[in-house]
């Protein structure tokens, strides 16, 4: 058996870390060539690697959620190949065998002779290690989300006493929970679990539910929950909600769909009146870096489009609406939504917005406070459309009405100036002609 | 003759029976306990107590034998030392007569009635003793059956003149110049050393591969290198097929399957040992049955109500201290009290030379668990302790979950770990972690500092190597 070392890849555009999200596999696992080992995640990339070559895995060198650097030893397959070779007598499995030879170099009676005459009987004990694999394949999922504190089939663990103490109370220690290490149960879990009253677990229909998983926060979630700390702790946010009346709007939509071609949502239209907005209040388009005290007002808009995926919120870009058609628009956004949904999405396309919108669809609700994507300074949240009563100044007629809850980093943007762009946007969907207008 | 009555009945007073029937009369249950020899059963009188006795002495002799021969590091000098093998039998068995009538002692004093004799059933509550003055029929509302377990003889070897037990073994008065072992588990070792160092020429006939085939590898090895030093021949592979024509010897299979035959004043034959199911009624009770063991519950129950069962009859391992602790088990369930069998280990020792010991698990089971472990071990030869005392053979173990690092088990192979058996088995009964382990303070200088280390070398930062 020789080792081989598959360390972190560089992947590229000069990523020198990337933070490990999953094991595929665990040690004793067989592999074959192009299995995926890992996933490993940079800003929101989720990259997987895969096996270079058929073997055992033998080390994993990374607990979930660490951050390992570009070229760190991330896995050690065993491989068939030159018996005998030095590292894989080092392989980690051997641990237990290793005493025998160490530390007796000098006073080893009890060895000795084992060891040196004849060093080639000794790879005995890798039979022992090697069943290894089989029974490890079974693991079941880790099914910490069971009803009961630990996984199913594992004895509660507590000391004697506590166990007594269960017993002579009618408690099966298997309901509760540790707070000990390691999950054992002390004297003070069993007096809670006793003191939440008997009948708890006997009473049938409504049932108390106690146990707390505990969810590692990794990955996407963390990146997410950092970023959302890092606007609100540094971006004083100012909302802004304006409603709009689209009815005009949602007559043009209807025809163009009707037309056929891509299916054309609001938010085309949306992008159209953002980008011409920021023609008139072009600082909304802009990109804050306060420790540099520099603000980066970009020419180019480059809309970030939140997005719901399976693994938590991604904002995929879609470069350059200012000079994309409407169409272009709609299928632009199409494609950047679903790749993040797919997780293809590349770090180009996960990265370098200049201002978000947010939109919910009918879940949008009437009012939002959206979290500004820092380090941008303008985020525009999209709230659900209805029909509602409209006085006309005669009477009341049924209008199609939307609002936009927007955010402003207020160190940036005057409520003045967000007034502004909102209500410039607002003008332009309600005479939808005027988006199209070249000026 | 007049039937007694009582709650609770206990057949067979060995280490399960008696400590069952203290820890009742303690309770203030009216119990009675039947055997037919003295109290104290295989462990007081023909296994654990004397086998030691006789091991110590042989250590004794040995230690001088080798002084003598010019052997001490330290320049200790004897000469020409005399075993009195008919003296050291008496010692032994003076300790042994100590012991019982302790047993006996104690009974009394928890209130227990001791009837002497041979118990049959007649029903499930119902027992006849034979007894010096006739048939004693007792009534109880319980029973616990203890009736331990026997040699088991091979059926081309029956145990006679020069064919002998364990039992015969203990009380040999002369020594034998040749000894055939047959069969190396810890029984066999531990006797077959002992006679070793008494002076017999003991030759060891293992059918397996390896001495010890049922202790994982690693913790053999010291045993059988220290058995190759004192000039013990072991005979891997082979098979003991019968004694010779003339009886001299015995004829074995060796493992290149030719026919030996092995001169031999005495044959031990130490194959194993079998519940004792038979002669005191078994067949009028239709107990389910686990094999050839008795099926219990854990609570000790067997299939018929108010009979329980405990110790060597029902199943592996069959130790004494597991015996002990059923008994007091089920000594409580009978008073009234809610008890069941959630013990997290029971250790195992071998009185070989070196010691051995484990509890918990091995690493072969702890892997087949499916988990990942951790494993860690200490040499002796690093421990200042075990150099000060001339053997630094063996190691600690530790084996531990990955995952959250609780100990799964606890091996060691070197002289005197019988005693780290009580910190191994307090560790997996407490559910320690190897943190719990390597961060407990253990006496300088002993032996036992090689428990932590294990421990660290698990968590990958070991001190002393």
């Amino acid at each position: 058996m020789a080792e081989h070392v598959i360390k972190m890849p560089d992947i590229g555009e000069g990523v020198a870390e990337a933070e490990l999200v999953e094991w595929h596999v665990k040690v004793g696992d067989v592999v074959r060539e192009d299995d995926t080992l890992a996933a490993v995640m940079t800003d929101k990339a989720t990259v997987e690697i895969p096996a270079p070559r058929d073997g055992t895995v033998a080390w994993l060198g990374a607990e979930v959620g660490e951050t390992l650097s570009v070229g760190a030893p991330l896995l050690k397959l065993e491989v068939p190949g030159e018996e005998g070779e030095a590292p894989a007598e080092k392989a980690p499995p051997r641990d237990d065998t290793e005493p025998l030879g160490e530390g007796l170099v000098e006073s080893g009676e009890g060895q000795l002779p084992d060891t040196e005459p004849q060093p080639k009987p000794e790879p005995k004990p890798k039979p022992a290690p090697k069943p290894a694999p089989k029974p490890a394949a079974k693991r079941p999922a880790p099914a910490a989300g069971g009803s009961a504190p630990r996984a199913e089939g594992e004895r509660p663990l507590a000391a004697p006493a506590v166990r007594l103490r269960a017993r002579e109370a009618g408690v099966d220690l298997r309901q509760v929970p540790g707070t000990g290490p390691a999950g054992r149960i002390s004297h003070d879990d069993l007096d809670a679990f006793i003191a939440r009253g008997p009948g708890t677990a006997a009473a049938p229909g409504r049932q108390r539910r106690t146990e707390v998983e505990e969810i590692k926060v990794v990955g996407l979630r963390r990146r997410i929950a950092e970023k959302m700390a890092l606007a609100k702790r540094s971006i004083p946010h100012i909302t802004y909600v304006e409603e709009v009346d689209v009815t005009a709007l949602e007559d043009l939509r209807g025809r163009l769909n009707a037309e056929g071609g891509s299916r054309l949502t609001i938010l085309p239209f949306l992008i159209r009146a953002i980008v011409r907005a920021v023609d008139d209040q072009p600082m909304v388009n802009s990109t804050y870096d306060d420790e540099a005290g520099v603000i980066r007002r970009h020419s180019g808009v480059h809309v970030g489009i939140a997005t719901q995926t399976d693994a938590g919120l991604m904002v995929p870009v879609l470069r350059h609406a200012e000079a994309r058609g409407l169409r272009d628009l709609a299928e632009e956004m199409t494609r950047v939504t679903a790749a993040a949904r797919d997780g293809t999405a590349t770090r180009e396309e996960l990265s370098g917005s200049t201002l978000t919108i947010t939109s919910l669809g009918a879940l949008g609700g009437i009012v939002s406070t959206p979290v500004i994507n820092h380090p941008e300074v303008a985020i525009v949240g999209v709230n659900k459309m209805a029909v509602r009563p409209h006085w006309d100044g005669k009477g009341f007629v049924p209008r199609k009405i939307m609002n936009l809850s927007s955010g402003f980093d207020h160190r940036i943007i005057d409520g003045w100036n967000a007034a502004q762009f909102v209500q410039r946007i607002k003008t332009l969907l309600e005479t939808p002609a005027m988006l199209f207008l070249e000026d | 003759m007049k039937e007694l009555t009582c709650k609770l009945l206990v057949i067979g007073a060995g280490p399960g029976g008696y400590v069952c029937a203290i820890r009742a009369g303690q309770l203030g249950v009216d119990t009675i306990i039947v055997e037919a020899e003295k109290p104290g059963g295989t462990c007081l009188t023909v296994g654990c107590i004397p086998s030691k006795a006789m091991i110590h002495a042989a250590d004794e002799f040995a230690k001088l034998v080798e002084a003598a021969a010019g052997g001490s590091p330290f320049g200790l000098t004897a000469a020409d030392p005399v075993l009195d093998l008919a003296k050291a039998v008496a010692w032994k068995d003076g300790i042994v007569g100590k012991l019982t009538s302790g047993v006996a002692g104690l009974l009394k004093r928890a209130g227990v009635k001791t009837v002497a004799g041979w118990a049959r059933f007649r029903d499930g509550k119902t027992v006849e003793v034979e007894t010096e003055t006739g048939v004693q029929v007792i009534r109880a509302e319980a029973v616990v059956i203890a009736t331990g377990s026997v040699p088991v003889e091979l059926p081309s070897l029956p145990f006679g003149d020069r064919v002998i037990s364990s039992t015969g073994a203990l009380e040999l008065t002369e020594l034998p110049e040749r000894l055939v072992v047959v069969g190396a588990g810890y029984i066999g070792l531990e006797l077959g050393t002992a006679f070793a160092k008494l002076g017999s020429r003991v030759t060891v006939v293992e059918a397996e591969g390896r001495v010890l085939p049922l202790w994982d590898a690693d913790l053999t090895k010291p045993v059988a290198k220290r058995l190759a030093e004192l000039g013990v021949e072991v005979l891997t592979g082979a098979k003991a097929r019968r004694l010779s024509s003339d009886g001299a010897a015995l004829v074995i299979e060796d493992a290149e399957g030719e026919e030996r035959r092995l001169p031999a004043d005495k044959l031990l034959v130490t194959v194993g040992r079998r519940p004792l199911v038979d002669g005191w009624g078994l067949e009028e009770l239709d107990l389910d049955r686990d094999g050839r063991f008795i099926r219990i519950d854990e609570q000790c129950r067997t299939s018929m109500r108010g009979v329980y069962a405990i110790g060597d009859l029902t199943g592996e391992p069959m130790l004494a201290h597991r015996a002990m602790a059923q008994g007091e088990m089920v000594a409580e369930i009978v008073a009234g009290n809610r008890r069941g069998w959630d013990k997290r280990a029971i250790p195992a020792v071998c009185f070989t030379d070196p010691e051995v010991v484990s509890v918990g698990l091995s690493p072969d089971e702890a892997r087949a668990t499916g988990r990942e472990i951790k494993t860690g071990s200490f040499p002796f030869s690093a421990n200042g302790r075990a150099m000060t005392l001339g053997s630094d053979a063996g190691f600690v173990r530790v084996i531990a979950r990955a995952d959250n690092h609780l100990v799964l088990g606890i091996q060691a192979v070197g002289q005197g770990v019988a005693e780290l058996s009580a910190a191994f088995a307090l560790a997996i009964e407490m559910g320690a972690r190897i943190e719990d382990v390597a961060g407990t303070i253990h006496a300088h200088p002993t032996q036992s500092e090689a428990f932590p280390e294990a421990a660290l070398k698990a968590l990958g930062h070991a001190l002393h190597i």
